[in-house]
């Protein structure tokens, strides 16, 4: 049997060991981007055909390539649509997700709504491209082939796993907060506004955060819904931009920087509400 | 009074209920039905069409191309899910031991999981193609000197680190909670018995964050058969087709190609494939759980 000491002191030992081998694991998360930023500072001439040429630091860190980049992809036109998109999903999700939910959570005793829960449920499992071809003529019959369109069935695609996620929550507030508020005259809605949406806070957080990450990297529908509309969002921005100017790798990059630097920098502020929202999501 | 109140909640919780519901059935469900119509028929995407019955299901089964887009995409997802599952726990492991900057360092291993599919495809591409080919020259090694992309053989794989180097980051995440919530005395008792190292690992740890692996492994065979982004970006389905997914197929064959009610019928099959596998993989691990 070992003593309390003894333990603290392996443990201590590894300690060390185990952050250093971490430490080296990570520069396998940053050397994408290490290589991302050299390449995006250079002009061609500096690309020697030498991988050290390549990675090494630029003679003079010119910000050319962003500025011709940023013409190309329209850069600030594609970033205020990405930015709309996500927003608009995100307070959707949030506001009409959190009520249905509401709604669905409170009735689970009637069989109808048990059923219209798994309904929704199941639509977890519907892959993108079974819909994918028929949504595109949907929504141009609809002549909501547009940024709109993509709000509308983001809010729909994530309905599943939000919905999910505000009844499981819902279980844990008591139904008498409810009730007292009733009793003194406040209509359903009036409850659910002052009494159930703000103890939902913490759902709130991580339906946000998730459903802002998969539409903001999202490709599939932005490219069949959006293109040829002129309105590009940031990840189909470099998408047609690969096609035409790909070859220039110093101005590709900076481009796919300029693209990963909104999110980078989201991350950098917020990535403790993130990494909580994306956990409880996960988990629940 | 109290039936009132009751009555009047159940009619405002329709009113909320009903108009969403049917928006989720006029984009969700009557889409996945519609789908199903259109793999009845030879639709091209535009003009006219005729029904065809099931001759698109029967050319299925018989058209290599499709064939391989199923064996390239269950390898693919099968393979990429084992690496990144044992990655994920040997990191979720060291980051939650007693380390210095742990926190630190848990935020740069989830960083990957941000980032847009695509625009990492491109950047890996790049690296695949110039980087480690120049490692590999710098080190005389002739299997690293060419390009993972430039073959049939080796594509595949470079897909594979692509992915798992994303996905790598959400399912330490998700082991990572798993291991807070085995309680420090458990590993103590352990000790005492004499379960130290893999032991411990395995008799102790590894049980315990059972459910945990049942989400991990559920979301990456998910996540992965439908892998779409980095194909588009890494490789574009190639070389000589032999990284084409499924998901690819369909939207490449349905919406440029021209093949529209035949990939529809393939996105049928597709999906009949994504539930079965969902409910076999939840049941299975399941079961597993309530062995142990």
């Amino acid at each position: 049997m070992l003593k309390k000491s003894q333990l603290a002191r392996t443990a201590k030992k590894t300690n060390r060991t185990i952050t250093f081998w971490l430490l080296v694991g990570s520069l396998s998360v940053f050397f994408p981007l290490y290589m991302t930023i050299m390449i995006a500072f250079k002009d061609p001439s500096q690309m020697s055909n030498s991988i050290a040429g390549i990675l090494a630091f630029p003679k003079s860190w010119s910000f050319d390539n962003f500025q011709q980049a940023m013409a190309i992809t329209d850069f600030w036109h594609t970033l205020s649509n990405s930015i709309l998109i996500t927003g608009a999903t995100m307070i959707v999700a949030v506001i009409f997700h959190s009520l249905i939910g509401y709604a669905i959570g409170r009735s689970m005793q009637k069989r109808g709504y048990r059923l219209l829960y798994l309904y929704i449920i199941s639509g977890m499992f519907v892959p993108f491209a079974i819909i994918m071809m028929p949504i595109v003529k949907q929504t141009a019959m609809l002549g909501i082939d547009n940024r709109f369109g993509v709000v509308l069935l983001y809010s729909i695609f994530y309905l599943p796993m939000n919905l999910m996620l505000y009844t499981g929550y819902l279980k844990n507030i008591p139904l008498s907060l409810e009730e007292a508020a009733a009793i003194d005259g406040a209509s359903t809605f009036k409850t659910f506004w002052s009494v159930i949406f703000p103890l939902m806070k913490p759902m709130h957080a991580t339906v946000a955060v998730l459903t802002a990450l998969g539409t903001w990297n999202d490709v599939m529908l932005p490219l069949v819904l959006l293109s040829g509309t002129g309105q590009n969002t940031l990840p189909i921005a470099q998408l047609n931009f690969q096609s035409q100017f790909g070859t220039n790798y110093n101005l590709a990059f900076a481009s796919y920087l300029l693209a990963l630097i909104p999110m980078l920098i989201i991350y950098i502020i917020g990535q403790k509400q993130i990494i909580k929202g994306v956990v409880n999501g996960a988990i629940k | 009074m109290k039936d009132k109140l009751n009555s009047n909640r159940s009619r405002t919780f329709l009113a909320i209920t009903i108009p969403i519901v049917i928006l989720f059935f006029v984009f969700n469900t009557m889409a996945v039905i519609q789908g199903f119509g259109y793999s009845l028929t030879n639709f091209k995407g535009f003009g006219g069409y005729d029904f065809v019955g099931l001759r698109n299901y029967i050319d299925l089964f018989s058209d290599e191309r499709i064939i391989n887009s199923y064996i390239f995409t269950f390898g693919f997802a099968i393979i990429c899910t084992i690496l990144v599952n044992i990655i994920s726990l040997v990191l979720a492991l060291g980051l939650s031991s007693k380390i210095r900057a742990q926190g630190a360092l848990r935020a740069i291993y989830f960083l990957p999981n941000i980032l847009g599919g695509l625009v990492i495809g491109y950047v890996f591409n790049f690296f695949f193609t110039y980087i480690l080919p120049g490692i590999g020259e710098a080190i005389n090694s002739g299997a690293l000197s060419n390009s993972l992309l430039a073959s049939p053989k080796t594509a595949w794989f470079a897909l594979v680190i692509t992915v798992a180097w994303q996905a790598v980051a959400l399912n330490t995440l998700i082991y990572i909670s798993g291991l807070q919530t085995v309680p420090e005395d458990v590993y103590e008792a352990g000790a005492i018995d004499g379960a130290v190292g893999f032991k411990k690992f395995k008799n102790i740890t590894f049980p315990l964050i059972m459910p945990f692996f049942t989400i991990n492994m559920v979301l990456c065979m998910k996540n992965f058969l439908m892998v779409f982004d980095q194909v588009v970006s890494l490789t574009g389905g190639g070389p000589a087709r032999s990284t084409e997914s499924i998901s690819f197929l369909i939207y490449s064959g349905g919406l440029s190609g021209g093949a529209f009610g035949y990939q529809s019928a393939n996105a049928v099959i597709f999906f009949v494939v994504i539930v079965t596998i969902s409910i076999f993989q939840l049941r299975f691990l399941n079961s597993k759980e309530e062995q142990l």
